[in-house]
């Protein structure tokens, strides 16, 4: 029996409501005569407590409440790639249609199309015995997404008495059926606090490829992983993010814009559909997801939306995918939450926030990994998570730094000063690291140099000796080191010039393949060893410093393209040249 | 805004700080309006913060003294707060609460709309990249303004803001139109003699009839301040997507407006956030910011300059903290340079506009444009780093290049940077300026540029 309440009390955006003694905890309801959507998080006696994703202006104690008996849920089957959903996945689209411009209220839709008809080659036969999470058969999605239907994962599963052959299908359409069970469809639906269940899970050994050259090389992240970008107001979080979005070698990319700029899902919007993705030559809007809840969009729905996110990331990887999520940004999940708390009344822990934000957030990043699916056939995914945090006053102690920094493993600390100097991606390379480089080591070796770690290694020494050498200098200025280690702050400024800095709004500049990170990078490691030799072979400094190639070496990042990179060779060819020429000049 | 009808409640249970208690009450909305009549008669508005079981909770606008338990009633109107808007109201000066300040009838309203506007489809917006020719060099070369963008002020008590905001709204164009911007002036608390300056310059400069103007002085109820933004807004909403107007919202000073919710909060007892300001400033903050942009389909544009000041120049303070993270850049004013007497004082090393990138460029403003505001960047970071050195080594300690790059700060300051309140450059004359400064440096310091555009506009003449 669903319950059916009135409302008792009502702020912002939490209400309660009597009678409501049979509703279950994190239950869905419809609020008050506009029919708003709330989920129940606290049950008192016949009182429940209910945050309401909608705005809840002019409702009034006296309204109905009713349940409707499911938690709260997303639909998955074809039809979600290249949608921007809100919070609790309403296609914003559909909203448009009803309510314009502005977004309205009380608006009921389905998430995805229900009567668009696929092209359904199914894959398991009459009479095949099929598990929960198999594989019943495929449509076509995009033209990038091949969609995997498969058995729900709380579905019995059995042996298939009918079966439908190929053919154009709508969503509705019962396409297999199992004695005294449910019958399949081509869509169902999961509650989203719900992990989705996996066979077995894999250490991450393979690297998220993002084409950032201070992500890849110097503080990777694996297939599966856990990341997490801090940094203060104007420090580029937003443009790492679209990068990642942009690049990153998977499949699907789930982007969740959490209580952030309205402005910043609308250029995803406007740019996606035009870029083509480097390895498919596809439009990249063809694998993206996008959920929107802006700041200025109920907060209650903020903190539904990364739930709805990763969600709809579990089910691309149970088909066998590589699924990127993208949350920008947690901090304001957090406040969301910490928002709900007070309004609960609950014992705050630091700073305002309910002293389960720790746990949620684990619980969060719990859900990344590659694993192998359940049921039949065989098929590894992933899903990489990567959140965005921003500290007030870009302060890394507070609560949500601090507690995230727990259960990540990359961490890349934006710097506002480097972003003062316009130095971008501004990702601190002291402050910044990743567990995943030696598990990942092999796979550079085997794909790209079995040199690659050494001269990561090499060039990351650099930059950290001048991190030492900036202090002498600040003290005495740079006349008052030896040659040999002035040459240390001459290279560790070409690195940042030529490598850790990238344009990404700069055609060639913004992709950056494996191979091309790795030669501009031997490049520079090359250089620096080469003028160590000299100077020990008596070359003035002032000689190298002046070398010719250097404005080649740090602009190659934008004049290489990545299908010439011969012309990286042949620099290597001038430069070692060059050297010989200076053959000891004082 | 006077109303008839609506429930009237005479119990009233508590009165504190800001807000008065109800009870009996039934029948209330949350938001609701609420009118307060004091015994002598004399009229308040106020909201419904919170409502439920027999007791409303109601902030007043024009604040609280004066009322008494006993003869104190109110009335809940039925409706929350809504502004009457039509193309009468420009020209016309309002209070903060949206009513007639200029001894003029009210306007005939065309439309009554909800002043907390509702949140943007971000499917519906259009992405902004008009270039604003504002005619100041610094912001148009490199904190380049676009139409439908927010870009907050920061600043600090005492320093040029005003002017610097006064000056956009006189010289702001769209370059190869010739539309002029309708200006929306919301004075949040700020001083008579500041709201003045900004009606005389646009009176001077032709633009108040095309102007509104919101005044909530310094002395006029503080949380009435909550309230003023959220007309004004409305009003730029109403100009810009109903008679298809580009708008500019000037809102000055933010920070009273965070103050007055401060107080609120204060009073209702909520858990604080940081320095007292409630866990929620960033939300309602942003319900103020996001009303800038542009809608598919529609032919204005709302694009809003926000002044704050920085408590202590202070920018991890909370409110330009979290103004920061929901506008579209920052222009940030420097008080180094306002005691060297430079004008405008833009400290360009924190400043950013977020939107500069789509609204620049070839077809736009010009190819180079990116490129050479990024060199500059980076050039005059490394002068203020050099000069940091100098201070402590002297300038014997430091290298050719580095002494070179000084000068290229000073002319950064005194020739790109520098110029009059009423001096209107043009888009190349700054860009050539940004040129001009980088080429002080040898050719080969200029690592953010393509070698095309360095062939084409370097101006040394080294090598």
């Amino acid at each position: 029996m669903v319950a059916e309440g009135r409302i008792v009390w009502v702020s912002g955006p939490a209400v309660k409501a009597d009678g409501m003694a049979s509703a279950k905890m994190y239950e869905t309801v419809t609020v008050g005569e506009a029919k708003l959507i709330g989920e129940v998080i606290r049950l008192t006696g016949d009182v429940a407590f209910i945050q309401v994703y909608e705005s809840t202006s002019g409702l009034k104690p006296g309204e109905p409440v009713i349940g409707t008996g499911n938690p709260l849920s997303v639909l998955l089957g074809p039809g979600i790639i290249g949608q921007i959903y809100d919070g609790i996945q309403r296609p914003l689209k559909e909203l448009s249609k009803v309510s314009g411009s502005y977004i309205g209220r009380g608006i009921v839709t389905t998430p995805v199309d229900m009567s668009k008809k696929y092209h359904y080659i199914p894959l398991a036969k009459k009479g095949d015995t099929v598990g929960p999470g198999a594989i019943l058969g495929t449509v076509q999605e995009t033209d990038l997404i091949e969609h995997s239907i498969l058995v729900p994962p709380d579905h019995a599963g059995g042996e298939l008495v009918e079966v439908v052959s190929e053919g154009d299908y709508d969503l509705e359409t019962e396409i297999a059926k199992i004695d005294g069970q449910p019958p399949l469809k081509m869509y169902h639906r999961w509650p989203v606090r719900r992990p989705r269940p996996y066979k077995t899970r894999y250490d991450p050994t393979i690297p998220l490829l993002t084409g950032q050259r201070v992500i890849d090389t110097f503080f990777p992240i694996a297939k599966g992983g856990t990341g997490s970008i801090p940094g203060a107001f104007g420090t580029g979080k937003t443009v790492t993010l679209h990068q990642i979005a942009k690049w990153a070698d998977s499949q699907v990319v789930i982007y969740i814009g959490c209580g952030e700029r309205g402005n910043e899902m609308t250029e995803v919007l406007v740019e996606f559909p035009h870029l083509k993705d480097p390895r498919t030559n596809k439009p990249l809007m063809d694998r993206t997801v996008l959920v929107a809840n802006t700041s200025n969009m109920p907060v209650a729905a903020r903190e539904a939306s990364i739930y709805t996110g990763v969600t709809i990331a579990e089910y691309y990887r149970d088909m066998g995918k590589d699924v990127v999520l993208v949350a920008d940004s947690t901090s304001r999940w957090a406040e969301a939450l910490r928002e709900m708390s007070g309004r609960l009344e609950e014992m705050p822990a630091e700073e305002g926030y309910p002293s389960y934000l720790a746990s949620r957030l684990a619980e969060f990043y719990e859900r990344a990994g590659r694993v192998r699916a359940e049921g039949s056939p065989d098929r590894d995914g992933s899903v990489t998570l990567v959140g965005a945090v921003s500290p007030s006053g870009g302060d890394f102690t507070e609560p949500v730094t601090t507690h995230t920094m727990r259960f990540i493993k990359t961490f890349w600390a934006l710097d506002a000063k480097l972003a003062y100097s316009r130095h971008y991606p501004s990702i601190n390379w002291m402050n910044s690291y990743s567990g995943y480089l030696a598990d990942i080591a092999k796979w550079w070796d085997s794909n790209v140099s079995n040199d690659w770690l050494n001269v990561r290694r090499e060039a990351y020494n650099v930059l950290q000796r001048e991190d030492t050498l900036k202090e002498i200098v600040r003290l005495l200025g740079p006349e008052a080191l030896p040659d040999e280690e002035k040459i240390i702050l001459e290279v560790a400024r070409m690195i940042k010039i030529g490598i850790l800095q990238q344009n990404s709004f700069d055609d060639v500049d913004t992709y950056c393949s494996p191979e091309k990170q790795y030669k501009l990078l031997k490049l520079l490691v090359d250089f620096y060893n080469h003028g160590q030799k000299a100077i020990k072979e008596g070359t003035d400094l002032v000689h190298i410093r002046t070398m010719a190639i250097i404005g080649a070496l740090l602009k190659a990042r934008m004049e290489v393209k990545d299908d010439e990179l011969a012309k990286l060779d042949e620099l290597s060819v001038t430069m070692q040249k060059q050297f010989k020429d200076l053959g000891g000049r004082r | 805004m006077a109303t008839v009808g609506g429930v009237e409640y005479s119990k009233i249970a508590e009165i504190k700080g800001p807000l008065v208690i109800v009870d009996d009450v039934e029948n209330a909305a949350f938001d609701e309006l609420v009118e307060v009549e004091t015994s002598d008669n004399e009229r308040r508005l106020g909201k419904v913060l919170e409502v439920g079981n027999g007791k409303a909770i109601v902030q007043v606008f024009e604040g609280t003294t004066g009322l008494s338990i006993s003869d104190t009633s109110t009335r809940f109107v039925g409706k929350v707060m809504e502004m009457p808007v039509s193309k009468e109201v420009l020209g016309r000066v309002f209070d903060g609460l949206g009513r007639p300040k200029d001894n003029l009838p009210d306007p005939i309203a065309d439309k009554f709309l909800d002043i907390n506007g509702a949140p943007m489809n971000p499917e519906q917006r259009e992405y902004p990249k008009d270039f604003i020719q504002t005619g100041v060099s610094v912001i148009d070369g490199m904190i380049t303004l676009v139409r439908g963008q927010k870009l907050p002020i920061f600043s600090g008590s005492g320093m040029s803001h005003n002017i610097v905001a006064a000056q956009i709204a006189r010289q702001a164009t769209v370059i190869g139109t010739q539309e002029e911007f309708a200006v929306v002036f919301a004075a949040i608390g700020v001083q008579y003699s500041e709201a003045e300056y900004f009606r005389r310059t646009l009176e001077e400069s032709g633009a108040l009839k095309r102007s509104v103007l919101f005044l909530n002085l310094a002395d006029d109820p503080a949380i009435e301040r909550i309230i003023t933004p959220r007309v004004a807004l409305t009003v730029a909403e109403y100009m810009a997507f109903e008679l298809g107007m580009h708008v500019l919202v000037i809102l000055t000073d933010m920070t009273n407006y965070a103050e007055a919710l401060r107080e609120i909060s204060a009073a209702r007892e909520e858990v604080p956030g940081r320095k007292g300001y409630p866990g929620y400033l960033y939300t309602d903050l942003s319900t103020i910011y996001e009303r800038a942009g542009k809608l598919v389909g529609k032919t204005g544009s709302v694009t809003q300059v926000p002044i704050l000041s920085m408590p202590s120049d202070d920018i991890t303070h909370p409110i330009p903290d979290l103004t920061g993270y929901i506008t579209e850049g920052q222009i940030v004013l420097g008080r180094d340079l306002f005691r060297q007497g430079i004008y405008p004082p833009v400290n360009i090393l924190m400043s950013l506009s977020r939107l500069m990138k789509d609204g620049i460029g070839e077809g736009r403003t010009r190819e180079d444009h990116g490129e050479i505001s990024n060199q500059n960047y980076d050039a005059y970071s490394r002068a203020q780093e050099v000069r940091a050195l100098a201070g402590i080594v002297g300038k014997a300690g430091l290298t050719d290049i580095d002494l070179k790059y000084m000068d290229t700060g000073d002319i950064f300051e005194k020739e790109f940077l520098t110029q009059d309140i009423d001096e209107n450059r043009n888009l190349d004359e700054s860009l050539s300026l940004l040129w001009k400064t980088v080429s002080s440096l040898p050719r080969n310091e200029l690592t953010k540029v393509k070698d095309r555009y360095v062939e084409k506009f370097y101006q040394g003449n080294d090598d």
